[in-house]
């Protein structure tokens, strides 16, 4: 076996130096008639050539993003990652290092962290930021037992915009913990009356913009009223290149920002690994959940990097701690950070620009198409279309015609009512052809 | 001093010339500034074209402040992360013993298959018909795990191994509910020795958590468990093999006890690696295990990340499943996203799960056959005790000479006297070259020093680690406290005070440091 460096001659020998006649007398705690004595029902072992062609069978029977007309987003988004991202984080140093536990050699991967948490920071306009979550939608679970612990109170109401995936995990969690959850209706208007919701039992008001419609909202009022109340606005996010063209969270009122930040960066992989962001108030930086990496000196006085404020972490306070959470999305942060250092201000409200662009390109074709209507008065890079029939249908047929034109809102919440309404998300990748494409395809499928 | 492989082992003897350098640089070791500090608001090392005019539809919602983010030009970004990486030890580098963290080989193989674009290039909500294949990946994985462990059930949605123990716990409560107990099955037992995120799991759902101690030989006993429990009690929590490194071998008795007791019986996977083809955890008793992707099945850890941690589950918690799974229905594999009768506990993240570690996971499981996966767990379990009887003339081990699984615990008794602690030890075997051990870790044991090698050490590679332990342990008995209580001396930074990070914690870079308005 090709991974694996001892002969068997040595076995002998470190057999003999353990003081074991057999391999089994290290397994003697195992009860004997549980210990297995053949091989289990699983393949044999293969060579590197038979593995790679056994898994690259399995690849080629799916379509992927760069191979068609791409419209596909609602939590997961499609944009060109730099080479030079994948070369870094392919690193040795970097892709099979552990947690930076002794910080004195590890000191790349803290300081990565730091500029990470510096940047999740300046992009939402909050204090601080941790090192990173799961994703977006863990993410967002965590923020509202966090505001729960903040305000000792243990109702949560969640938006009619907000992604029901994250809509689902947060209810998870929150049913398990014996929370309450309050949910908006999916709305594909602004549901202003979740200020109506607001009570004096209320922890926080879970509100994501640009919304799982693609809708942006000003959340200044619902911070406003949230506040009046005594309780927190948690501002979501899934498309994390928005907040470079739109007005962040932090300077909305929110509390908590936390969102996914898949599209720098990170690959789609078919759902993870993604990297969720999630930052707050510096009042709330003991409260906030995950890892955190701080500045320090050494010994002779040299700046370095630590992991910090550990007193919140399981590993020391155990059933006590703010989250059961031991481990950050370090590569794919490492990656996020890695792009944003390229993008810098300047790159990245360029490529937002050209998001929003590119969904206004595809509005104006839209627009004319008998039978289709466009939802939306504000977007970003993704909005909504409402068409004639079912809209699960229209997108089978579009795909059918190698354009892979969105998401069926039913597939998200099947019980919504809304069988008629495409999430089209449009980013930077989109040509011009692909917008014609689409179009076509659209008008075919109807 | 040179030890019997001809390196250096006296601090001192490779020590630098003893003057600074102009640029604070020490040759390869170098100094390198946060990017905030070198880029410019107005470089960006990305070709984005402006689009033509157009009329947005932002509804006046535009960013009008500055994000104050700089940018770096493509060689300045690859010289910066370059040389950030090479101040990381990683175990590409070398061995990486850390305990219970299983830190082997991450094949390159792995690496080049997970970004095949059929895999990393496709998206979670495509229809299901263009992503047959990824489904088709997520079953055959999950087979091999159910056949590994014996169990009728896998969830594989769950994003790193707490997030497993998270989603096993809440099927059990789930169940519990189901039977209408939800109201008095209230505690979970965790012992002692158990990882951290164990109790925190159980907390963060509500139960309350009552200890079981450890017995003198590192185990946990039946009859302890048999006293803890009660009609309140909902399940237990064990890790086996366990975090002194070795199996409880009371387990199918335990497991009995909770049976009857009407409780649950969790599994902590993290330490699969050890047994995997040796037996199998369904035929122990357990109810759900979770199981470390990244640590069992290789997937790189990426600096603290990403993890994976699919969860088993027997009959009985089969029904509690989370959304989403696959069924295969002929040659269609369909993707079930919501749940379709009550019983499900509900939704983990909000798509599929890591299918970039599922893919490396399976590359390897495929690469090493059931045969190889067996003789994997019995290297690492054989370096181990390799390790162990290879020091324990010098350092002490708390339970004795015994056999022990895939990593060796010490403890600091063998240090008494000597001015040395743990953390002093740990750190000088960082100028040695070495990434320390796992410390104070399991807490049962005073001054822990928990050595996890795995099956990617060769014997020399192992016969050297255990030539410079002796060495320092001989040093640190002589008297040679400065090597110790002043390590690492040739590390890029010398001791980090951590207290200070956590007193005036600076969490992000400003322009005025080092005023910390990142805190109150």
């Amino acid at each position: 076996m090709r991974y694996l460096p001892l002969t068997d001659v040595e076995r002998g020998d470190m057999l003999t130096k353990v003081g074991a006649v057999h391999i089994d007398a290290l397994f003697a705690d195992i009860p004997n008639d549980l210990l297995l004595k053949a091989p289990l029902d699983l393949p044999r072992r293969k060579t590197e050539l038979e593995v790679e062609r056994a898994l690259t069978k399995l690849s080629n029977r799916n379509i992927p993003a760069s191979t068609s007309s791409f419209f596909v987003g609602c939590g997961a988004y499609k944009h060109h990652i730099p080479a030079t991202v994948d070369h870094l984080i392919q690193r040795s140093e970097f892709l099979t290092a552990y947690t930076p536990y002794q910080p004195e050699i590890s000191q790349g991967t803290l300081q990565s962290l730091f500029e990470f948490q510096t940047q999740v920071a300046a992009l939402t306009a909050m204090d601080v930021a941790n090192a990173s979550m799961y994703d977006g939608s863990t993410g967002t679970a965590e923020a509202v037992l966090m505001a729960h612990r903040i305000t000792k109170r243990r109702k949560a109401i969640l938006s009619g915009g907000l992604h029901p995936q994250y809509g689902d995990v947060v209810r998870t969690v929150s049913h398990m913990a014996g929370d309450a959850v309050v949910s908006m209706p999916a709305d594909v208007h602004a549901d202003e009356d979740i200020i109506a919701k607001i009570d004096d039992a209320t922890s926080c008001v879970v509100v994501q913009t640009p919304d799982v419609f693609g809708n942006l909202r000003d959340l200044s009022k619902i911070a406003d009223a949230a506040h009046a109340k005594g309780a927190l606005l948690i501002a979501v996010f899934t498309e994390v290149i928005s907040l470079g063209l739109i007005k962040p969270p932090g300077e909305m009122g929110a509390d908590i920002a936390v969102g996914e930040g898949q599209s720098i960066g990170n690959a789609l992989s078919f759902g993870g690994p993604y990297v969720g962001l999630f930052a707050t108030r510096a009042k709330y930086v003991r409260q906030m959940p995950g890892r955190l990496c701080g500045e320090t000196v050494d010994a002779d006085g040299r700046r370095g990097f630590v992991l910090t404020l550990s007193t919140r972490e399981q590993h020391i306070r155990r059933d006590k701690a703010t989250s059961n959470i031991c481990t950050n999305s370090g590569l794919c942060c490492l990656a996020f950070t890695i792009h944003m250092t390229l993008l810098g201000q300047t790159g990245l409200r360029r490529l937002a620009k050209l998001n929003h662009a590119h969904a206004v390109a595809l509005a104006e074709m839209v627009r004319d198409i008998p039978g289709v209507e466009l939802v939306n008065k504000t977007y970003f890079n993704e909005f909504t279309l409402r068409v004639k029939g079912n809209a699960a249908t229209v997108i089978e047929k579009m795909a059918a015609r190698d354009v892979l034109g969105g998401v069926p809102f039913s597939r998200l919440a099947p019980q919504s009512g809304y069988d008629d309404l495409i999430i089209v998300a449009n980013t930077e990748v989109n040509s011009d052809e692909d917008r014609m494409a689409f179009v076509s395809a659209l008008k075919g499928s109807l | 001093m040179l030890n019997t492989q001809g390196r250096p082992t006296r601090a001192g003897a490779a020590s630098a010339a003893g003057h600074e350098t102009f640029t604070g640089n020490h040759a390869l070791q170098l100094e390198e500034a946060l990017i905030f500090e070198t880029g410019r608001l107005d470089v960006t090392g990305v070709d984005v074209d402006e689009p033509p005019a157009f009329q947005s539809a932002l509804g006046g919602l535009e960013r009008t402040s500055e994000i104050g983010l700089p940018g770096l030009s493509e060689p300045e970004t690859m010289r910066h992360y370059v040389r950030l990486s090479q101040k990381n030890y990683a175990i590409d580098s070398g061995i990486y013993p850390l305990g219970s963290c299983t830190m082997k080989h991450n094949p390159r193989l792995n690496e080049r298959l997970a970004r095949l674009p059929g895999f990393a290039d496709v998206h979670p909500l495509q229809p299901q018909s263009t992503v047959q294949g990824a489904l088709g990946l997520i079953a055959d994985l999950a087979h091999w795990l159910m056949t590994l462990t014996n169990m009728p059930a896998v969830a594989m949605s769950p994003k790193a191994g707490a997030h497993g123990e998270l989603c096993g716990m809440m099927a059990i409560k789930a169940a519990i509910a189901a039977k209408g107990e939800g109201e008095t099955r209230n505690v979970v037992l965790v012992p002692e020795s158990a990882h951290g995120t164990n109790p925190a799991t159980a907390a963060l759902i509500g139960f309350q958590v009552r200890a079981i101690p450890a017995q003198e030989d590192g185990t946990v006993h039946p009859g302890d468990v048999q006293a803890a429990l009660g009609p309140d009690v909902a399940a237990i929590m064990l890790t086996n093999p366990n975090t002194c490194g070795l199996f409880e071998k009371d387990i199918v008795e335990i497991a009995r006890l909770v049976h009857e007791a009407g409780a649950y019986f969790y599994c902590d996977g993290a330490n699969f690696t050890a047994i995997v083809g040796k037996v199998r955890p369904g035929d122990l008793g357990i109810d759900a295990m979770h199981i470390n992707l990244h640590k069992t099945f290789s997937t790189p850890h990426g600096g603290g990340g990403p993890g994976a941690g699919p969860v088993v589950l027997s009959n009985r918690l089969a029904p509690y499943a989370p959304v989403p799974f696959v069924l295969r229905e002929g040659a269609w594999l369909r993707l079930v996203e919501h749940a379709e009768g009550e019983a499900s506990l509900g939704r983990m993240t909000a798509f599929h799960g890591q299918m970039g570690m599922f893919v490396r996971a399976l590359a390897y499981m495929l690469s090493h056959g059931s045969d190889g996966l067996k003789q994997a767990s019995e290297d690492a379990v054989l370096n181990a005790n390799y390790i162990r009887a290879s020091l324990a003339d010098l350092m002490s081990l708390p339970f004795g000479n015994r056999p022990c699984m895939h990593e060796a615990l010490f403890d600091d008794s063998w240090l008494k006297d000597t001015g040395v602690t743990t953390l002093d030890f740990a750190k000088a075997m960082i100028d040695e070259g070495y990434h320390p051990m796992t410390m104070y870790f399991p807490l049962v044991v005073h001054g822990a020093m928990l050595i996890e090698p795995t099956e990617s050490e060769s014997k020399a590679s192992l016969d050297l680690f255990i030539a410079t332990l002796r060495d320092l342990a001989f040093g640190a008995r002589n008297g040679e406290v400065e090597r110790f209580t002043n390590a690492p001396h040739f590390a890029p930074r010398r001791r980090l005070d951590e207290t200070r990070a956590a007193r005036q914690p600076i969490l992000k870079w400003t322009p005025l440091r080092p005023i910390a308005d990142a805190a109150e």
